[in-house]
């Protein structure tokens, strides 16, 4: 996408690269250190492809104490490192840097421990989500998050990005189903916090590190909490003839005292989308499809499927069908979960942006987003989690026009705006990275984000570990007009200047 | 500092050096004098959890008890902004009017200093993070709070989080600060996540003295899908007439026989759903071989209360223990502590109260030491006026009190908010 601006290039690392391969080889198995281009070629990037940087060097320890000797040089040498996981990420956080080593946690990929006692699975950081709920199914359990990459997602990035998925209202996100984790500052100190205890005392480290994107420590294990795969699980789907009213029943239904396990918006564009792409059978004249999932005992699901088709025809629904199994329930889910590849489908390109908004403001997001797509002549398809209020804009563009590429931008960027003026936040699950960065100044004022710093330059003084993600570039903010320069006084003193 | 502040800054101060402000800005105002002046300050609400903790020696206090009022309730958006010193009454009384509560089961501490009711505020909540009955199904305070916003000890307002659940934007700041006992921020304002109350609940009652039975029946109910909401063990011993005469009258409920020893166990629900938990509990559990009562709504509801009141250890001049372990090691402790402490099991086998008479720290020692092998923490929840200190109040190891240090370094350098609350140099 456009050029993006990165931390100051530290011409002295990169001189030095030679010695900091030798060292690193050194440390940890000869062959777990890359340098050759072809062999650092598949990390020049993550899921957020616009943006590639070949990395100075990569390195891949096969243990907690290797991370630590890593880290431990690396911060005696003023080495910058950016910890990387599956790579799946959709923000850019895993972005490599020219001047840092890339540390990728992919042979941590062994579960250590299954807990059933406990209710939990000690398991390295390079496992898959999906992998924890392979390995406990069973016995009918399951790890509750679900981001939609869990297939490839490793859980130490769940971590770092502290991932949800569609059934986040009811089971929490992944700050709210860990219990531990051992991670690694960037001085090399080994820590362990929590544990297979409920909650920890003291400071909530574990709540701090969850969603920090690598800025403050290392995860090498994490201690996951398992739970009992519910009795019953049943789906509605349900169609409206316009955005308001789906968008009221959806409230409703809430306010009605129902917590749905997921609760799943998709609009008209959407829904004609994943029915070319999947045949899902959706009903493709309405203006909105609602999924509603509910699950507990057999009648509990039964009642609430009632209630809620109670509400959906009192708000005008089109069309309603209730799964009569389970074959049908995941029928129901086919289009949802093909909504990406379909919008791939039918554009060169798509920008999937990831905003959160109160629930009922939905009707007025979406017709804001209608506004701006035609303002900027570009088509677009939304889907929400409506149980959560996460919201995903999917822009279709192509690539190949620098024109197109540059409007899909500030798109993108006018609708998390739109985010935050309704209420909301600029980044629901995907994380801020280095996309979002720059609208942190959106949501947080100076001192909201010079707390944040101190607190990074608390845990990593020199600045070492994945800089340049997050936060705003001083640059580029003072450009944009966010940052007020107030007689000659810096706002941000921690932050790196060019 | 501008004149208005200074003028303000008078204003607030009592006699007894406790400032009152009204408002956020006041608040860090005062702050901002009190950081140029190198002095520390003791936060204060209603007071009502003050005594847990380590004594703090402070130049003064600061009462946030005027920033109080509900500022937002959006009831079909699941949250609720508020005031930070807004009275827990209040929050509740709110929220019962749309059939709402906050899940995480508030404990009121009013009745082991007092005997009885006194919550406080939802700022002290969130101080202690220490939730009820039904945390092992729904998390705990931390886990219901989406943000907050408050003063730093430089005096800087600062916000963190928002009003939605999903919300990746920055650090999450709003667990940082639940549970740090006012040691980094004074709440000013918080936005907490509520959810639909539970139409019934009914509670079956399980009269065993087997502790060995007990701990399975835990781990089978935490391994069953029938959403159980609360499960307690209330043991017999120690045997003490006046303790066990105590139990019975507060257990005196028609439907249970409040003699010997039992475990609870919390169904809620509608009432076609709480039958259908029953019969397969019923299964699960083998209920039929065992002596089991019922409660029914009306007794249910009260014994839950009476459990979060912490009732039987009301009033207590000795010292009380909140102890949380891997809940595989219940056997072993439960052997351990024999008959010779009262006390009684919640979250499902995880959290232990546990009451150690006066001028037994040692006693404390020995069992800190257990629970730390076990893997889990201890801390002295309430201490008997001959304690004495031998150890400390909560548990940390070297490595995270270092992490601690740094952390409260980045939010209040100068140790300005209690200091030493929690731990010596923080």
């Amino acid at each position: 996408m456009s050029e993006l601006v990165l931390p100051k290039i530290d011409k002295a690392t990169i001189d030095k690269k030679e010695y900091i391969f030798k060292n690193l080889a050194k440390i940890i198995n000869p062959e777990n250190v890359l340098n050759h281009e072809d062999e650092i070629k598949p990390y020049e990037t993550d899921a957020l492809a616009a943006y590639k940087q070949t990395p100075l060097v990569v390195v891949m320890p096969e243990n907690t104490q290797e991370v630590s000797s890593i880290l431990k040089f690396c911060h005696k040498e003023n080495i910058k490192v950016v910890p990387r996981g599956a790579g799946t990420g959709l923000s850019g956080g895993a972005l490599p840097l020219q001047d840092a080593v890339l540390l990728s946690l992919g042979k941590f990929n062994k579960i250590l421990e299954i807990d059933f006692e406990n209710k939990c699975v000690v398991t390295q950081p390079g496992v898959t989500n999906l992998g924890l709920t392979h390995a406990v199914q069973h016995k009918n359990f399951y790890y509750a998050p679900d981001p939609s990459s869990q297939l490839a997602c490793s859980i130490g990035g769940n971590v770092a990005e502290n991932s949800g998925g569609v059934h986040s209202l009811k089971y929490g996100t992944t700050t709210n189903n860990i219990l531990g984790v051992e991670m690694v500052m960037m001085d090399g100190t080994i820590c362990r916090i929590g544990g297979k205890t409920l909650d920890q005392e003291g400071y909530d480290l574990m709540g701090l590190i969850c969603g920090s994107e690598g800025l403050l420590g290392v995860i090498t294990e994490v201690t996951a909490k398992i739970l009992k795969k519910p009795q019953v699980v049943k789906a509605a789907l349900i169609g409206f003839p316009t955005i308001e009213e789906g968008g009221n029943a959806a409230t409703e239904i809430i306010s009605n005292g129902i917590v749905p396990a997921g609760m799943e918006i998709m609009d008209k564009a959407l829904i004609e989308a994943t029915d070319n792409f999947s045949n899902a059978g959706y009903p493709r004249d309405a203006e909105l499809l609602l999924i509603v999932e509910l699950d507990g005992t057999e009648s509990e699901v039964d009642g609430l499927l009632k209630e809620v088709s109670d509400i959906c025809k009192k708000n005008n629904c089109s069309s309603l069908k209730l799964s009569n199994n389970e074959k049908e329930r995941l029928s129901f889910w086919a289009g949802r979960k093909a909504a990406f590849p379909a919008c791939g489908a039918m554009a060169p390109d798509y920008y999937c942006m990831d905003g959160s908004i109160p629930r009922g403001k939905l009707a007025e997001a979406l017709l804001e987003i209608k506004n701006l797509s035609k303002k900027y002549d570009l088509p677009v398809a939304n889907c929400f989690h409506a149980g959560d209020g996460n919201l995903h804009p999917l822009i279709m563009y192509d690539g190949g026009d620098k024109e197109q590429l540059r409007k899909t931008e500030e798109f993108g960027s006018e609708i998390l705006k739109t985010c935050v003026r309704l209420g909301g936040v600029i980044t629901g699950e995907h994380g801020v990275g280095v996309e979002k960065r720059e609208l942190m100044c959106e949501m947080f004022n100076d001192n909201d984000i010079q707390q944040q710093l101190d607190i990074k330059s608390s845990l990593d003084e020199k600045n070492l570990l994945n800089p340049g993600k997050v936060y705003p570039i001083l640059r580029k903010c003072a450009e944009e007009g966010r940052v007020h320069v107030h007689r000659g006084e810096e706002k941000f003193p921690n932050l790196p200047r060019f | 500092m501008s004149i208005e502040e200074k003028k303000n800054f008078q204003i607030f101060q009592d006699s007894n050096k406790t400032y009152y402000p009204e408002n956020e800005v006041q608040v860090s105002s005062i702050v901002k004098e009190l950081y140029q002046k190198n002095l520390s300050t003791e936060l204060i609400g209603t007071g009502t959890k003050s005594f847990i903790g380590n004594k703090i020696q402070s130049a003064s206090k600061l009462s946030l008890s005027k920033l109080s009022g509900i500022v937002e309730y959006l009831p079909g958006e699941l949250y609720i902004k508020i005031h930070a010193n807004t009275s827990l009454e209040i929050i509740e009384r709110e929220l019962e009017k749309n059939n709402q509560e906050l899940a995480f089961e508030p404990i009121d501490f009013g009745f082991i200093e007092t005997g009885k009711s006194n919550k406080g505020t939802i700022a002290g909540y969130i101080s202690c993070n220490f939730a009820g009955s039904r945390r092992f199904k729904v998390g705990s305070v931390r886990d219901h709070i989406l943000g907050f916003r408050g003063v730093n000890g430089k005096g800087d307002i600062i916000k963190s989080g928002g009003t939605v659940v999903k919300n990746v934007t920055g650090y999450d700041l709003s667990k940082l600060v639940t549970g740090s006992f006012g040691t980094l921020v004074a709440l000013t304002e918080v936005v907490l996540k509520v959810l639909p109350k539970k139409k019934l609940s009914n509670t079956i009652t399980i009269h065993t003295e087997d502790k060995k039975l007990v701990n399975a029946l835990f781990e089978k109910i935490s391994s069953s899908s029938s959403e159980i909401s609360g499960a307690v063990y209330i043991p017999e011993e120690p045997q003490d007439e006046s303790y066990i005469f105590n139990k019975e009258m507060i257990f005196k409920f028609n439907d249970l026989n409040s003699k010997g020893s039992f475990l609870a166990l919390r169904i809620e629900g509608d009432k076609i759903s709480i039958k259908e938990r029953i019969n397969a509990l019923t299964d699960e559990l083998e209920l039929n071989k065992l002596k089991t009562s019922m409660l029914d709504v009306h007794q249910s509801v009260p014994f839950w209360k009476k459990i979060n009141n912490l009732e039987l250890f009301a009033e207590t001049r000795n010292n009380l223990l909140r102890v949380v372990i891997p809940p595989s090691k219940g056997n072993e402790l439960m052997q351990k502590l024999g008959n010779k402490y009262k006390y009684y099991i919640d979250w499902c086998g995880s959290l232990y109260w546990i009451e150690v008479q006066s001028k037994k720290s040692m006693k404390i020692v020995e069992i800190k030491k257990l629970i730390k092998e076990m893997g889990g923490y201890l801390t002295i929840i309430k201490t008997s006026p001959d304690y004495d200190f031998e150890e400390t109040i909560f548990t940390v190891d070297d490595i995270r009190l270092l992490i601690s240090e740094k952390i409260k370094e980045s939010f209040d350098p100068k140790r300005i908010f209690n200091p030493g609350k929690m731990y010596r140099g923080i």
